[in-house]
């Protein structure tokens, strides 16, 4: 790696500001797409103790632009940890009790390899020569990840979104590794719909002159503005109509009348820029190509003869399914298939509908019914694990 | 599915009869296990493994709280899901007059557990049949609370309407009790057209017909 590309790419997709453990030419990633990825890096951050008989172990999956710094501080943005809400002392994933690991998915660019990661051959980065990968390629890593911790069955696994079809796919590659599963928000396949909005995120960021078929790392560049596109129309899919009501309305940002300019009168628009601005200083836009693929790829039946109910043939895996009412991203009926599915395979299997105006991102943000429905999962499975319960 | 038209004490009555129905160690699906009263019963007492599914969200939540095995969903809608014989016993404990097509629920019971045991207020007890025959109104007792025009029970039976459907879909019963208003047992031995008359609430077991 010349010193040169070392200042242009983000130096957490190299050497990142968390634990991080490399796996040489002897074990490679077998990715679906038939390649074998090496050499091969997993950064992750755990919280809680691992106890003695390694029985504690509880697995967080991010989403699409989530990563591993799920309950600290982010080393770019500063900004507290994605799930703080749910993880620490007394909270849902008790760190006093549950030994918690969160690792950033292969193709992203927070320390695990992927496009902004050094090419093995030649100076650059991979960019566009980073095989395709999928949510089973990603699962497969963490699965190398636990090994490596030497952890046999995970207590739980548990995450929304591209999180959860992470947690319904540990669930059919390894039913006898994970006790619980969490998959909230999620879909056992990604709907045509979901697939026509990564597209145009994609093209957005291919459109961008700056992008340079993949290349812009090398060329000292960054498509930002295709970037922060494609952020602002995959954001407006993670709320509702209600919710942007309820915030912006038709609110105007510090004017008083219009400007009949295509400046940002209205508060959502500035709102908008916003998140697309910050979103890039912490995002790779590769890997914003890759991840949104792997999402696009995802359908679980079809590895099962299109019978998703196979995928879960004899669990004995004890799941907890969440969806929201406002979700439109996700709705109520992807999840129902889950739960239709784990009947028809004979699962332990309980299912909330949490009611919510906060549409798909409410799996992020403190909604009561969701924290009551995951402690009384989580405390019961712990108490079917051997597992110290809640404080009182 | 928190549903039930009946008094809070009638109501326990009838959880524990089903509760006593079952073996212990089987595999119960109870359709509309409102706050999970029964299956808690169940797991706690006969080591039963127990599932349920249930309609309202304050219901579900309840019992997910709890750490139950619960779905939110409709015995209109998500019986269908389950496979045949997947459980011992399918309880619907004072649902049947909610849902849109008894017949179709009752069937899928039949189907999904090897036996069906269904409990549902009976609207042929006299003082239904008082309160229209000479309050020329529908009954609003203490245990259908509910006035027509917002009441959750669309398919009101009697008891021996109830049979007829058992009859006409092939369902064997092997076992009936009939509760007056105190919650005691109606004779065992006595005409159905008794049971129809003095049974506040019905609790049969069923199975398929061979």
């Amino acid at each position: 790696m010349s010193a040169a590309l070392d200042s242009l790419t983000n130096p957490e997709a190299i050497n990142p500001s968390s634990l991080v453990v490399r796996f040489g030419p002897d074990k490679p990633l077998m990715l679906d797409c038939g390649v074998a990825l090496t050499p091969f890096q997993i950064a992750y951050q755990t919280y809680g103790t691992l106890n003695a008989d390694k029985s504690n172990a509880l697995l967080i999956c991010h989403a699409l632009t989530g990563d591993q710094h799920v309950a600290n501080d982010h080393p770019l943005t500063k900004k507290s940890g994605w799930w703080l809400n749910m993880i620490g002392p007394g909270k849902v994933f008790d760190t006093d009790r549950f030994f918690i690991i969160c690792s950033n998915v292969v193709g992203a660019c927070m320390g695990t390899t992927g496009p902004a990661s050094p090419h093995p051959k030649g100076e650059g980065v991979w960019a566009l020569d980073f095989p395709v990968v999928t949510i089973r390629d990603m699962v497969r890593a963490q699965a190398m990840l636990i090994d490596h911790l030497g952890i046999e069955t995970l207590f739980c696994v548990a995450g929304g979104s591209m999180g959860g079809m992470q947690v319904l796919q540990w669930a059919a590659s390894y039913p006898d590794r994970v006790f619980a599963a969490m998959p909230i928000a999620t879909a056992p396949k990604h709907s045509a719909q979901n697939i026509a909005f990564h597209e145009v995120g994609r093209q957005a960021i291919m459109a961008d002159p700056l992008w340079k078929a993949g290349h812009y790392i090398e060329a000292g560049v960054r498509p930002e503005k295709g970037l922060a596109v494609a952020r602002m129309a995959a954001h407006i899919t993670y709320l509702s109509e209600p919710a942007l009501h309820r915030k912006f309305g038709r609110k105007l940002q510090d004017r008083d009348a219009p400007t009949f300019s295509f400046d940002a009168d209205f508060e959502v628009e500035s709102y908008l820029r916003y998140q697309g601005r910050s979103f890039v200083e912490r995002f790779d836009a590769n890997s914003y190509l890759y991840l949104t693929r792997a999402m696009d790829y995802f359908d679980l039946a079809a590895d099962y003869d299109g019978v998703l109910a196979r995928a879960f043939k004899g669990t004995k895996t004890r799941f907890c399914v969440v969806s929201f009412t406002s979700d439109w991203l996700f709705p109520t009926s992807d999840s129902r298939a889950v739960v239709h599915a784990l009947n028809a395979a004979g699962a332990s299997v309980s299912f909330v509908e949490v009611e919510t105006d906060k549409g798909h991102d409410a799996f992020l943000l403190d909604e009561p019914v969701l924290t009551a429905t995951m402690n009384g999962f989580i405390n019961s499975a712990a108490r079917a694990h051997g597992l110290p319960g809640a404080r009182a | 599915m928190s549903l039930a038209p009946t008094g809070q004490n009638a109501t326990r009555v009838d959880l524990l009869l089903v509760a006593d129905m079952i073996e212990k160690g089987a595999r119960v699906l109870d359709v509309g296990c409102g706050d999970g009263a029964l299956l808690k019963t169940l797991i706690t007492n006969r080591g039963v493994d127990a599932r349920g599914i249930e309609l309202s969200q304050a219901g579900v939540n309840s019992c997910v709280a709890q750490g139950l095995s619960v779905i939110q969903g409709d015995a209109d809608t998500d019986l269908a899901a389950y496979p045949d014989d997947s459980f011992d016993y399918a309880v619907l404990s004072q649902t049947l007059q909610a849902t849109r097509n008894p017949r179709v629920v009752l069937e899928h019971l039949l189907r999904i557990g090897r036996r069906a045991i269904v409990s549902f207020p009976n609207f042929g007890h006299w003082r239904v049949r008082t309160s229209l025959l000479f309050g020329g109104r529908m009954p609003v007792t203490e245990n259908l609370s509910y006035a027509w025009y917002e009441t959750p029970n669309i398919h009101f039976c009697t008891i021996r309407d109830f049979v007829d459907l058992c009859d006409t879909i092939g369902a064997q019963i092997e076992d009936g009790v009939a509760l007056n208003g105190h919650g005691d047992k109606v004779g065992l031995k006595l005409p159905w057209a008794v049971w129809n008359l003095f049974g506040e609430q019905a609790i049969f077991v069923l199975s398929r017909r061979r």
